[in-house]
């Protein structure tokens, strides 16, 4: 591994604490009927595996309708696979009924998308923060229960004494602070963080980003940062998985998939971020990709991407690429990864 | 002459809470072919002002002051004149392709009637017409998917087609509230070297709306920065990236995350929340979010010359 | 908050020591704005006065509801015998028998519209909140019972039991919950969605807590707003009932029963049915208006 990758923790330093095996979600579209109705398969995710690590964070990265969504919901067990394993400390999560579930729900959070959403309107900060500790704790002490909560509101960035107010007195940047007090208040190990600042304006993002890195070194958390925005995802995750219609296209430390990239799916987001620069700003973008992306109820034949990739061949129609580690250690699912070399250009900033 | 030019543009909403100010008094002009980008948080006022010009507030809203276009004033018309003008000589692109258009209307019935309505042409020319819009925003196939509707395209499809329909009386500016928000990287970067290269290739002006100064550099020849219904700061899009002067400027380029700069891992993030238009604090609306406040900001800053056709609200910078 | 400013972060320090900030609820915010809607405080405040004057102003009365004034018979409104709004043809006392009236025709549309919102809320909530095949077991009972004739419905009810004011609750009741039960298992499947009960389940958070806490009093808006719409519909409902000979019995009285008796003396006697008809269109609209003020009230979609 390069030398100056700043992994803290990772592969080969110890166990995963959370570890994926070939997962697969697939929905069951309805379609009328009068007490029966006809049903399709949506195949959301479909056939995942990775590691996690204990103190850090891998980054889920993908467009709309990826799956990453589905894949977060699956590894809370809100919706149940199809197929395959989630080993949370070794034990299986997919076998575990209900009332089981429910007691490993301590250890793993989510995180929303939408902060104002992901809270309850009628409920004051105080009992969002601690309603989760009322389901665990029920015998626990009103007074302890709020010295907690007004901890946790301190914690993220709130002040305590706003404990009575209700979400819609937030902006949206305080509404996702008390969700991540939310998720924090029972202690857990593992957040799942499912597009927690795309709904917030740029300058507020970058508050929550750091928040979420300070909270995670501070509490030595495992986090599961899922966004459609590489930049974002770079700025904080130690490795990087790239999702494509329900696969994992590349799985990467974060500084070689911005340099190097191993997929074209990936090179292709690479390319298409914005650069905050007039100069290279103005010149025309090749993100290399063809076409939309096709229907999650109709995926390819072969490599799912095939349709839109610009180094496609006769084989990547046919067979379907596995996911498979390369010498130095990252994962790509392309038959052509060794000869392709998608190396980044570093274009020269006209920053004066 | 300018194309439009903005005066003294106020706007208000009356709620239960109190009158919000929500624009608080903007100027700017934009020449034919002119590319501004208004760049802000939520709540500071940038779509209000340009719904406020085309007679789109809603209900409780009140707009006063001039908005001339070709000389005529657009604040003074009735909403009949208004309609005249819009859509036809000024378009506007909204953020949300899918509540943009009709769901029970195939594309082509809701391109024809803009056609047949603002051009007065018949059935057959507003048909071809429209093939022809859908084949410049790069739809494959637009003879047959014309009569598809909208749930049949993608996000992306979606708002390629609201951008045809923007064009399709010819508009001489084009106005984009947030276009690629609510789309995915790979297709904001398409929708974006599109809008630039109709914008380019028609000569019109355009106003993009957006949050985000990551997405403006490429578009963009000016640059507006707005906070808290004000106009902070004023300049070129080199100006404003290479020497923004006002510390929001600042902060809000420096909390775009990038990918092609050595890493840095630390964002820079501006502190606080964006303003409460009902609370707003005396002074200068920023003082309580800038780390370089002093004494002075007590006192509400006025838009000055900074060098160059530059302008700036800011102590900090008169007294430089 | 590493990457705050020194200012903001002493702006921070120094806020912590102060006492806690009261918060406004989305209830209260309803409330003010209601209050600020002029036709709907007029109209509960009139639908108020009406309440208590059916209460007690027929206790007040010196004449009884079925005492016989054979002196005034079909006297017009007069002060000057007692009989303010005047006498029917057989000299009894139109004001108490509105008040009266009015007693039974509140009753009924309060009475029935509670029944149709504690069982239309529960079956409708849970049906939503279940989905997949109770929910479409239950909705497909609703569908059955509401294709049943309504008016065949109650006529079969009055044949087997007889005419009793309990049977009034009950058919009104029994056809009004159906659509209770719509509105809210519609309401319930959006709100099921949203991320905050999603957030509870990711929590841990038991099923039957999630609709305590969550469901039911996000849907408490729509259900008022319904419910004011509902009163005077179920009143409308039992003056139909009683216009066709099959609401209360005699000398029990309705709005909708008085009408019936004061359109047959129409022309001889027109304070017999103008009276009860007031009463009862003011009740009407002063509930509408409260419904419409409610649900400006409630949505909180002209907020900025």
């Amino acid at each position: 591994m390069s030398a100056n990758m700043k992994r803290r923790v990772g592969p080969g330093q110890a166990k995963p604490v959370l570890k994926v095996q070939d997962l697969a979600v697939h929905y069951q579209l309805e379609q009328g009927g009068l007490l029966r109705s006809e049903t399709v398969p949506l195949r959301a995710v479909d056939g995942m595996s990775f590691e996690l690590y204990r103190g850090e964070t891998l980054g889920v990265v993908g467009e709309s309708g990826c799956g990453k969504s589905t894949l977060a919901r699956a590894l809370l067990g809100l919706v149940r696979p199809r197929r395959g394993r989630v080993l949370w400390l070794g034990q299986d999560l997919t076998q575990l009924d209900e009332k089981a579930l429910r007691k490993k729900r301590k250890e793993i959070q989510i995180i929303f998308q939408d902060p104002l959403a992901s809270l309850n309107p009628r409920m004051t900060v105080g009992d969002i923060i601690a309603e989760p500790l009322w389901t665990f704790y029920p015998k626990i002490a009103r007074v302890q229960v709020e010295e907690r909560v007004r901890g946790m509101m301190k914690m993220v960035g709130l002040l305590p004494n706003q404990i009575n107010r209700y979400p819609h007195e937030f902006s949206g940047g305080q509404c996702q602070r008390i969700g991540i007090a939310r998720a924090l208040v029972l202690n857990p190990q593992l957040i799942i963080c499912d597009e927690p600042v795309s709904a917030l304006d740029v300058s507020i993002q970058a508050q929550i980003i750091n928040l979420l890195r300070d909270l995670q070194r501070k509490l030595r958390l495992s986090l599961l940062f899922i966004a459609h925005d590489l930049a974002v995802v770079r700025h904080i995750s130690d490795r990087v998985m790239v999702m494509y219609l329900g696969r994992a296209m590349e799985v990467a430390s974060a500084d070689a998939l911005y340099r190097r990239p191993l997929h074209p799916y990936t090179s292709a987001l690479v390319k298409a971020v914005p650069i905050p620069d007039p100069a290279l700003a103005r010149q025309p973008v090749d993100t290399g990709l063809t076409g939309d992306m096709p229907s999650p109820l109709n995926p390819p034949a072969g490599c799912v991407f095939h349709t839109r990739c610009p180094y496609a061949v006769k084989r990547c129609q046919l067979e379907v690429p596995p996911l498979r580690r390369l010498e130095h250690g990252d994962w790509v699912a392309c038959h052509r990864a060794e000869e392709l070399d998608l190396t980044i250009v570093k274009r020269p900033s006209s920053t004066v | 002459m300018a194309l439009l030019e903005v005066r003294d543009l106020q706007v208000s909403f009356e709620t239960p809470d109190g009158t919000v100010e929500a624009v608080r008094g903007i100027d700017f002009s934009l020449q034919p072919g002119e590319g501004l980008a208004i760049v802000g948080e939520s709540g500071s006022g940038k779509s209000q002002a340009m719904l406020a010009m085309l007679g789109l507030l809603a209900e409780n809203g009140s707009a006063s002051g001039v908005a001339r276009y070709r000389g005529q004033d657009l604040m003074a018309m009735t909403p009949p004149q208004l309609n005249a003008h819009r859509g036809k000589d000024i378009a506007m692109i909204f953020q949300d392709p899918m509540t943009s258009l009709n769901p029970y209307l195939s594309i082509e019935r809701q391109m024809v009637e803009v056609v047949r309505h603002h051009q007065g042409l018949g059935r057959r020319e507003a048909q071809t017409h429209a093939v022809e819009m859908l084949r410049a925003v790069r739809i494959p196939d637009p003879e047959q998917r014309i009569k598809q509707y909208p749930h049949e395209f993608s996000g992306g499809m979606r708002q390629r087609i609201l951008i045809a329909m923007g064009l399709l009386c010819e508009p001489a500016i084009l106005i984009a509230d947030e276009p690629t928000t609510a789309l995915d990287v790979t297709v904001q970067a398409q929708i974006a070297a599109l809008v630039r290269e109709v914008v380019a290739r028609s000569g019109m002006a355009s106003i993009l709306i957006t949050h985000d100064l990551g997405v403006v550099a490429g578009v963009s020849d000016k640059v507006m920065v707005m906070y808290a219904g004000q106009v902070v700061e004023y300049g070129t899009t080199e100006q404003i990236y290479h020497h923004p002067q006002h510390p929001y400027t600042r902060g809000l380029i420096a909390s775009v995350p990038r990918l092609d700069q050595v890493d840095d891992r630390q964002l820079h993030a501006i502190p606080g929340n964006p303003p409460n238009l009902l609370d707003l604090p005396q002074g200068c609306s920023f003082r309580e979010r800038c780390g370089a406040a002093f004494e002075a900001c007590g006192a509400a800053p006025e838009l000055a010359a900074a060098g160059q056709g530059q302008q700036v609200r800011c102590h900090l910078e008169r007294d430089a | 908050m590493k990457s705050a400013e020194p200012a903001a972060l002493d702006a921070f320090e120094a806020a912590l020591t102060l006492g806690d900030v009261k918060g406004r609820s989305p209830w209260e915010d309803a409330w003010h704005r209601l209050l600020k809607n002029r036709a709907a405080v007029i109209s509960a405040l009139l639908m108020g006065m009406m309440i208590l004057v059916v209460i007690f102003g027929p206790m007040l009365s010196p004449w009884d509801l079925d005492y016989t004034d054979w002196d005034h018979t079909n006297s017009p409104p007069s002060l000057a015998n007692g009989h303010w709004f005047g006498t029917d043809a057989v000299g009894r006392d139109i004001l108490v028998r509105t008040l009266q009236g009015g007693r039974i025709s509140l009753l009924v549309g309060v009475v029935a519209t509670l029944v149709s919102l504690l069982i239309g809320v529960t079956y409708g909530a849970i049906a939503g909140y279940y989905g997949g095949v109770t929910d479409r077991i239950m909705m497909r009972l609703v569908d059955i019972i509401y294709a049943l004739p309504f008016m065949f419905f109650v006529i079969l009810l009055m044949v087997v039991f007889g005419r009793h004011i309990v049977l009034i609750f009950v058919a009104i009741g029994a056809v009004n919950w159906l659509d209770m039960a719509r509105i809210v298992r519609g309401q319930t499947l959006g709100l099921k969605r949203m991320e905050y009960v999603e957030a509870a389940r990711a929590c841990g958070v038991e099923n039957r807590d999630i609709i305590r806490r969550h469901i039911v009093p996000n849907l408490l808006g729509v259900v008022m707003v319904y419910v004011t719409l509902t009163i005077p519909q179920v009143i409308l409902v039992e003056s139909f009932l009683s216009f066709l000979g099959l609401g209360v019995q005699e000398p029990m009285s309705s709005w909708g029963a008085l009408v019936n008796d004061g359109a047959q003396d129409m022309e001889s006697a027109p304070w017999t049915l103008v009276f009860p008809a007031a009463m009862l269109t003011i009740t009407l609209y002063c509930f509408n208006y409260i419904g419409d003020g409610l649900r400006d009230a409630l949505d909180p979609k002209d907020r900025l």
